[in-house]
């Protein structure tokens, strides 16, 4: 596939497109689909009974009649059966789309599936399925070519379902986080355009400052997510620019809740993680949102870096993760505000992160290089919910298994 | 078991309300003109009816039930029919059962639907659980791209071509030039065929039926009833229906035709060569194909072969979806899965007028429906035979 | 016709700018700075402001707006009850401060040379002589100011953070005790963040200004500006905080009169 070349300059005389959505509707079964796209699994519904793999979803199963169906990873392996590019649509996305790549897949597993599939993709050939979300939100299957292939992420129906950073302008919110520099160098790995960086109180002393400074393709700009004002007067300036927003302001303090007797600190974690949030949002979102289909270099994504305990909390944390639990309710309200846009709210969980405030603490911690991978990673892939290193994926797993029982185990300090 | 046969059991009174491509009207309004142009050669008022089957997508809200009252109706038996391109016979084979066994005396068959400006779109996106979960999702919604993928896949299997696809939608077109009321009116040339644009290829435009509004009667009742009434009337020499066939095939190569081929000739006491004509569902040509081939014309995969060397129009050797079929008539939703079998009874009682088949006595009829997901679902299929 | 008085008299001398009214407050601003602690510290709040509503949906005739900031944040007012030398004193808190104590007599310190020679520069006992010997004793009760032209330093040379803390000017510890103990000041003020140096965690004992001050029940002013529109003696301070419960210190408006040269 021929490389992507970055987008043209805008031009100003013609009306930005609209952003439409492709079909939202779902059934209650399917939602499991979506649930795997959303971390970019690929799952399909099995019985527990017989072991038949379905597909389409099912409420019960196809060969046996049980209700028992669960979402299994499987195979993602197929042979590609049947090709057609639909040149003609009767809903307004695919319209404005069209020609569409659709397959029929015979997946190992077992069932046929009919879905979007990669232009490299040859008749007969063995194929690689992925489970990703579509600008609606929702779950869909797209059959890849089994081997890499050159330029294999520009692929136009592939890039419709990720947040790729090739060719996006970039804003990440606070250049103070440590993670920072490792951000910029894999985001212009990927390929990405030019990377805004706020600054916060240029008053202070700054390490990583000149370092940003001095980089090629990196603008650094006076914004604090605390400020108001500063975000609106950034927004104003550069908000028509911004593809992918990458939210790294965090104020963290260790403690739990009786730890302190005054919520100094808890209120700046609200201000900081939570409340910068949605000043973000707020300030950046509304136009994020009109340039969903602004061509190859549409705007993507929305991306929050939470901890993991956002989830359940961890007391040593306790006033942090109180935030984190407000960042990530704001986050689930904006995801669904921002679905018709077009715009990806993206959340990255971390464990405990290697720096100053998690310093006494044991490992494993999550270097802010293995941050930095995971949300390049995230955004490659159009996750919503990315989960960085080995701590993360664990309290997820075990939040899923019984949110209660992980509550209790992180109460007793046995988490 | 042998199955009974629908002795004494005769379909009659078939009327075909013309087919308009837009239409403002609802289905209740289609299948009032229908139901009142049918009772009226029949000379029955409407409350005489004591028997109703009815098949439509766009009586939303209401179903049959709605129907009757809407129509003040009154029947004794009340059927709707789900299953789409293949409700002409289904319907059939329920009502004559319930006229054989004195549920009903008369049961009308009716099929109707309307066709607003954005109708189509709305019943696609809302026409299956499956295709709401798995194909409208991708751009595939609807049977174009689900029949493109089978087509694709067919073509490579067995070697098929568009030229061959386009012979027997050519010949369609033929046939519905004697069609008065048939939506497509002008010729078509193989050339035409074969370089109008691509819908989702392999299909192309003439691949494709329009979508109509239109509504399909006919009335089943005893055959004693009917000449009382001085209607012309056929017999059903045998029918089958299958659903979900072959679902652990990977695609969409076989009908369940095939399940039940053996026992459908059987009970006709004939084969599939003995029919005057034939008429197969044909929403995209390749249906029309495994139709054939899945009833017994040729081996699988053989249609092409089978159909080069014959004739399909009125006066051909093998005189097929007479009036047009759904490619030159358009399709009215339900009706559509009506529209082979009324011309059918047409033809065998002699009433066909401008498409008759000279002689024809005995018709295969056959049926697919509803696109479910990645293939059609159901199938039916049945022999009809004027009366002797 | 009224008998002269003097505040008529300063009424007629405000009105044909005899007497001139200089504002010696920066502007409250969320990119002003604020006082560093090491970060385990809770930190003093940034000032930040939310839009209530603008002539707008939220409010179509009016515009108004929230408020946050520390009671140390720009120009302020500090109480004894700031410093814990001052805790237990009567009357330590910014409501229960005599108001006669908000407008007073100032003197200038001028430190503008020693501090662009050094910005370390530390006011000395020395320093305070030599100043009284050009400009007469300090009188008692009055504020004392100490004018570096820091005011007009930006961004981050204003807070002259490094590694190893702030670099800015500030009074020594036996200064502090000269002006607190033997001139009986009302309060010291100066143009940087705080009333001390911004090594004097150094000093012995650290921040001496806040610790000498606060404990005598005087008052600290920071964060001044325009201290090179004063004279060294014979302007009027005003410098009433807000009228916090118990509060250790308040943003304010500063204004001085300064009685115009013929």
């Amino acid at each position: 596939m021929r490389a992507l070349p970055p987008p043209p300059k805008k031009n100003t005389q013609r009306r930005t497109k609209v952003p439409t959505l492709p079909p939202l509707m779902r059934s209650r079964a399917a939602l499991g689909l979506t649930a795997a796209a959303s971390r970019s699994e690929l799952r399909l519904q099995q019985c527990d009974d017989c072991g038949s793999v379905l597909y389409p979803p099912r409420d019960a199963c196809s060969s046996c009649l049980s209700v028992d169906l669960s979402w299994q990873a499987v195979s993602a392996l197929g042979t590609l059966l049947a090709q057609t590019n639909v040149h003609i649509s009767t809903n307004t996305y695919f319209r404005e789309r069209a020609p569409l790549r659709v397959a029929t897949v015979r997946m190992d597993a077992g069932p046929s599936i009919i879905c979007h599939v990669h232009a490299d993709c040859e008749a007969g050939a063995r194929v690689q399925m992925i489970n990703r979300l579509d600008k609606a939100g929702q779950g869909v299957l797209m059959a890849l070519p089994q081997k890499v292939t050159p330029n294999m992420d520009d692929d136009p129906q592939l890039r419709e379902l990720t947040a790729h950073p090739k060719h996006r302008r970039i804003l990440i919110s606070d250049g103070r986080a440590g993670v920072v520099p490792f951000l910029v160098e894999a985001l212009q790995e990927a390929g990405a355009g030019m990377i805004f960086v706020g600054l916060p109180e240029d008053w202070r002393p700054e390490p990583n400052g000149q370092a940003l400074r001095d980089r090629q393709g990196v603008t650094l700009l006076p914004m604090d997510v605390t400020d108001t004002s500063s975000i609106r007067r950034m927004a104003g300036e550069i908000g028509g620019k911004v593809d992918i927003l990458i939210n790294t302001a965090r104020f963290v303090r260790p403690g739990g809740i009786l730890d302190r007797r005054d919520t100094v600190f808890s209120s700046d974690e609200m201000e900081v993680n939570a409340m910068g949030m949605m000043r973000l949002a707020q300030s950046f979102g509304p136009a994020m949102m009109m340039r969903g289909a602004d061509g190859d270099g549409s705007a993507v994504a929305f991306v929050n870096l939470l901890s993991i305990h956002a989830i359940a909390n961890d007391p040593a944390f306790g006033s942090f993760n109180a935030s984190q639990a407000a960042a990530l309710s704001i986050s689930q309200s904006l995801r669904a505000e921002m679905r018709s846009g077009g715009i990806r709210v993206m959340n990255v969980y971390a464990g405990p992160t290697d720096d100053e405030w998690h310093q006494p603490l044991p490992s494993p911690k999550v270097a802010p290089q293995a941050l930095a991978r995971s949300i390049v990673q995230g955004l490659v892939d159009g996750s919503e919910d990315v989960f960085c290193g080995d701590f993360a994926k664990d309290i997820f797993e075990r939040w899923c298994r019984d949110a209660k029982v992980l509550e209790i185990e992180l109460g007793q300090g046995t988490g | 078991m042998a199955r009974r046969a629908y002795d004494g059991v005769v379909l009659t009174a078939p009327v075909t309300v013309p087919y308009q491509r837009y239409s403002n009207e609802t289905a209740h309004w289609w299948i009032a003109r229908a139901l009142r142009e049918a009772l009226s050669l029949a000379q029955m008022k409407p409350q005489q009816l004591d028997g109703l089957s009815v098949a439509s997508f766009s009586m939303v809200p209401d179903t049959a039930v709605g129907l009757v009252q809407h129509l003040g109706l009154s029947p004794r038996w009340l059927d709707q029919i789900v299953t789409g391109g293949a409700s002409g016979i289904t319907a059939f084979r329920r009502a004559a059962r319930a006229v054989q066994a004195g549920d009903a005396d008369v049961v009308a068959c009716v099929a109707g639907d309307t066709n607003r400006i954005d109708s189509f779109r709305k019943m696609l996106s809302g026409f299956s659980r499956f295709a709401m979960d798995a194909t409208y999702p991708y751009g595939a919604g609807g049977p174009n791209a689900c029949f493109a993928l089978l087509t694709d896949h067919y073509m490579k299997t067995y070697g098929a071509t568009r030229e061959d696809f386009g012979r027997l939608c050519v010949a369609q077109r033929d046939n519905a030039l004697r069609n008065s009321d048939a939506i497509m009116k002008k010729p078509l040339t193989l050339e035409a065929y074969l370089a109008a644009r691509m819908v989702s290829d392999p299909i192309a435009l003439y691949d494709c039926v329009m979508p109509v509004a239109g509504a399909e009667i006919y009335l089943v009742m005893r055959e004693d009833d009917a000449s009382a009434r001085g209607l012309k009337s056929a017999r059903m020499a045998s029918t089958i229906e299958r659903h979900n066939a072959h679902s652990d095939d990977a695609i969409q190569m076989r009908g369940g035709w095939s399940v039940d081929m053996d026992e459908f000739y059987a009970m006709a006491d004939c084969g599939p060569h003995d029919m005057d004509l034939v008429q197969t569902y044909d929403d995209y040509p390749v249906i029309s194909f495994m139709q054939l081939e899945d009833l017994g014309y040729c081996d699988k995969g053989g249609a092409a072969d089978f159909l080069r060397d014959r004739d399909l129009r009125i006066e051909g050797d093998f005189p097929h979806n007479t009036s047009g079929g759904q490619l030159s008539v358009g399709q009215a939703g339900a009706a559509g899965g009506f529209l082979g079998l009324t011309e059918a009874v047409r033809q065998v009682t002699g009433q066909a007028g401008s498409t008759q088949v000279p002689g024809a006595k005995r018709a295969l009829v056959s049926g697919f429906g509803m696109i479910n997901y990645d293939r059609g679902v159901c199938s039916a299929a049945g022999v009809l035979e004027a009366l002797t | 016709m009224m008998n002269a008085t003097v505040l008529s008299d300063m009424a007629v001398k405000l009105a044909s700018g005899a007497i001139r009214v200089v504002d010696l407050t920066h502007t409250l601003d969320p990119d002003f700075p604020v006082i560093v602690l090491p970060p385990e510290f809770g930190q003093c709040g940034r000032f930040r402001m939310e839009e209530i509503s603008a002539y707008d949906e939220r409010g179509p005739a009016w515009k108004w707006h929230n408020f946050t900031c520390c009671e140390h944040t720009g120009t302020h007012f500090d109480a004894p009850n700031h410093w814990i030398s001052g805790k237990d004193l009567p009357h330590s808190s910014v409501d229960e401060i005599d108001p006669a104590a908000f407008v007073g007599p100032v003197v200038v310190i001028d430190c503008v040379e020693e501090t662009r020679a050094d910005e370390d520069f530390i006011l000395t006992v020395d320093h305070v002589i030599a100043w009284e010997a050009l400009h007469g004793a300090i009188p008692a009760d009055s504020w004392v100011l100490l004018r570096t032209d820091w005011s007009k330093r930006r961004g981050a040379a204003y807070l002259n953070m490094r590694d190893d803390g702030a670099h800015s000017p500030g009074p020594g510890v036996e200064a502090v005790q000269l002006l607190v103990n033997e001139r009986n000041i009302r309060g010291f003020g100066t143009e940087t963040i705080g009333t001390d140096a911004g090594q004097a965690s150094d000093f012995i004992p650290p921040y001496p200004a806040h610790y000498f001050l606060h404990g005598a029940g005087k008052y600290g002013l920071q964060c001044l500006n325009n201290l090179d529109q004063l004279p060294a003696t014979g302007a009027i301070l005003m410098a009433a905080p807000l009228k916090i419960r118990n509060g250790t210190g308040s943003p304010l408006r500063v204004l001085a009169l300064v009685e115009e040269n013929g």
